[in-house]
């Protein structure tokens, strides 16, 4: 079923349900998308949209139960991962998949050195000595742009403001040498002239190791700068994706526009009043039987109620799931 | 003139006439004390805010942009006197607040309101949203019973909140309503000025474009004056009148919206405005981008000289010894630089 001959991560229909005491919450709903090597795809959505959900169920790192990923195919550089036993996902993560994640403070050891936190993934996935480690550390603290490394192992993460944990962060994700890094809304904690910083670190890492990444983030500013393509998710589903300049130049489905629209814009033309979504994301409670975004869509017509749409290519590279859409063709460059 | 007497702080009025200051602040000075060691010995202090000066027009919105740690949220804190101040003074409203206490600031209170960032935590989870938009007329006010629930039910319609609401707490509403509930509690008692401290900061973006329109609306309808504190300075241009930039306790440019996004002065400003990214990807791949270099330094040391010094990419040697002076340059551009000398 999965092509998977010029990509490095494939997803196709991942489902994941949270039982929970006070009913079934339906997170990811059918979720595929695939990666090729050296790409970055970014995700956009609010939060509740379940871009996170998805991330923690490709690498099963949500707690079983509540979590159930009900159904779904995951292949990793040509690895099933869902057949994979508790060992072999050990040695994925943090080995051929790295992850970032949002606080760099939450997810760093407060009682350990960093230096120990960074030499942690060598020894464990690489098998390096202590010594070897140490020296590879240094040089990846030096690689994300910490002055003074060698020194700094020996510190902890208290001693580093936040700009300089979120490096840490990258630098224990980039150890292994990964193939897919998974950054889950990176810089959303950092300040905008730190958050500069760490995009332009990123970009030039990608040059230098051409790793693939998956960049989560509700920014749509932060994707059009770093992202080559970009899935838009609603409600646990992907319902629009493009390469990035034609999803930002010619956005197809109602709920991506109006979320482009909603930005107040940085520049030019200042509008009197900024266009809002009305209404409230759906709560998710039951799997999709219609389209989600139909109660808050201003063009919702009567299939929109009774089926949910499912994604159709538009053009080469951009696909959209909407039946509005499907029925008048989308606007063309509007 | 005005003809109450020792109010000689109301010169220049007649000049501005139809936009006079509602809110004075001059020299503001705000540090806490560090306390080290067994005997809390005072072992410094931090320079939240150090010494800002500025104005607020009626019926205006004054934005106020810095990173987190600038001293903005300080500020609006101050301005309402939640802090007793270093140094400084603020005038709201004719009123001189900087050191009045207890039931003469109580009395002023109900003239200057606040609406928080997170509406999670400002609002008391065990009482009734009706309860809560009625707290300040309980203070402040001397409705009956069926006065006040008139009173909360027409709140609640201005904000957008259906009546029956009213008797629901807190955690069954999303952020987007919770914080509507947070702007109706503010509205109560006919504030003329209102700190608004990140009240869009934790809302995803499709619910800020509604909030932000609300706050718009309300102020058009009541003539509201508002400091708006953020971080987002796209959506400060969108709202604000005249912005405020802050940087390590001190406003390093103050200027009217177009003036200060199209021609910014400070080298600061003009770092911070080129690190938002723009949600336009042919842009962003020519963009040339300002890179700041490391991180903001402690405000309980900050460096010697022009507080940016440290950081600026166009440095000069006078900036490591000489404080620059805040000066105008012309159509109430403000800006404290040794490159404008």
């Amino acid at each position: 079923m999965i092509d998977n001959t010029a990509t490095i991560l494939d997803v196709a229909n991942l489902k994941t349900v949270f039982n929970t005491r006070d009913g079934a919450v339906h997170a990811v709903n059918g979720v595929s998308f695939s990666l090729a090597p050296g790409e970055l795809l970014g995700i956009v959505g609010e939060s509740g949209s379940g871009k996170s959900v998805t991330m923690m169920s490709l690498m099963d790192l949500l707690p079983s139960p509540p979590a159930e990923i009900v159904s779904g195919e995951i292949v990793i550089d040509n690895e099933d991962v869902r057949a994979m036993t508790p060992q072999q996902m050990r040695a994925l993560r943090g080995g051929k998949v790295g992850f970032i994640f949002q606080d760099p403070m939450t997810s760093l050891n407060p009682v350990f050195t960093v230096g120990f936190q960074l030499m942690e993934p060598l020894r464990e996935h690489l098998g390096m000595s202590k010594s070897e480690a140490r020296a590879r550390a240094a040089e990846l603290l030096d690689l994300v742009g910490i002055p003074d490394a060698e020194r700094r192992l020996k510190d902890y993460p208290h001693q580093f403001s936040g700009g300089m944990r979120q490096r840490v962060m990258i630098a224990i994700a980039l150890s292994c040498d990964p193939k897919v890094l998974i950054a889950d809304e990176p810089t959303t904690a950092l300040d905008v002239t730190i958050q500069a910083q760490i995009l332009e670190l990123v970009r030039e890492l990608r040059q230098k190791m051409g790793m693939a990444i998956i960049w989560i983030t509700h920014d749509l500013g932060v994707i059009a700068g770093i992202a080559d393509r970009v899935a838009v998710m609603y409600a646990g589903q992907i319902v629009e994706h493009a390469e990035v300049k034609e999803l930002f130049r010619n956005p197809q489905h109602p709920y991506t526009r109006a979320l482009l629209e909603t930005l107040p814009k940085a520049e030019g033309q200042r509008d009197d009043r900024l266009r809002s979504i009305d209404g409230q994301p759906p709560n998710m409670n039951a799997a999709p039987t219609s389209c989600e975004f139909a109660p808050r869509c201003a063009h919702a017509f009567e299939r929109c109620w009774s089926e949910n749409p499912q994604r159709v290519s538009v053009s080469e590279d951009h696909d959209v799931a909407c039946w509005w859409n499907a029925k008048n063709g989308g606007p063309r460059h509007a | 003139m005005s003809p109450v007497g020792g109010m000689q702080k109301t010169e220049g009025r007649d000049m501005l006439d139809d936009s006079a200051p509602l809110v004075k602040v001059e020299n503001l000075k705000m540090h806490f004390p560090i306390y080290r060691g067994i005997l809390s010995r005072r072992a410094g202090e931090v320079k939240a805010v150090d010494g800002i000066s500025f104005e607020i027009m009626e019926g205006e919105t004054l934005g106020l942009v810095g990173e987190s740690g600038c001293g903005k949220s300080t500020v609006g804190r101050a301005l309402l006197r939640l802090y007793d101040i270093t140094e400084g003074s603020i005038e709201v409203n004719g009123h001189d607040v900087s050191t009045i206490e207890g039931e003469e600031l109580r009395k002023l209170r109900p003239e200057m309101q606040m609406i928080f960032q997170d509406p999670q935590a400002s609002l008391n989870p065990r009482m009734t949203v009706g309860s809560i938009i009625a707290e300040p007329l309980d203070e402040h006010t001397e409705l009956s019973k069926s006065g006040k629930r008139a009173k909360v039910g027409e709140l609640m319609d201005a904000v957008g909140l259906a009546r029956h609401f009213a008797d629901r707490y807190p955690h069954e509403f999303s952020g987007g309503q919770r914080q509507r509930i947070g702007i109706a509690r503010a509205l109560a008692l006919n504030p003329k000025f209102i700190v608004c401290d990140e009240p869009i900061a934790a809302l995803d973006v499709s619910i800020q474009a509604q909030v932000v329109n609300l706050l718009e609306d309300l102020q058009a309808q009541m003539g509201l004056t508002y400091l708006f504190i953020s971080h987002d300075l796209s959506m400060i241009r969108h709202l604000a009148t005249r912005v405020a930039v802050m940087y390590l306790g001190r406003i390093v440019e103050l200027a009217p919206r177009d003036a200060l996004y199209d021609a910014p002065l400070h080298p600061y400003t003009e770092a911070l405005l080129s690190a938002v990214p723009h949600p336009d990807p042919s842009q962003e791949a020519t963009r040339e981008r300002i890179i700041l270099k490391g991180d903001v330094p402690s405000p309980s040391n900050p460096p010697k000289g022009c507080n940016f010094c440290t950081r600026c990419p166009k440095v000069m040697d006078i900036c490591r010894s000489e404080e620059p002076k805040w000066r105008n340059f012309g159509d109430g551009h403000f800006a404290a630089c040794h490159l404008l000398d």
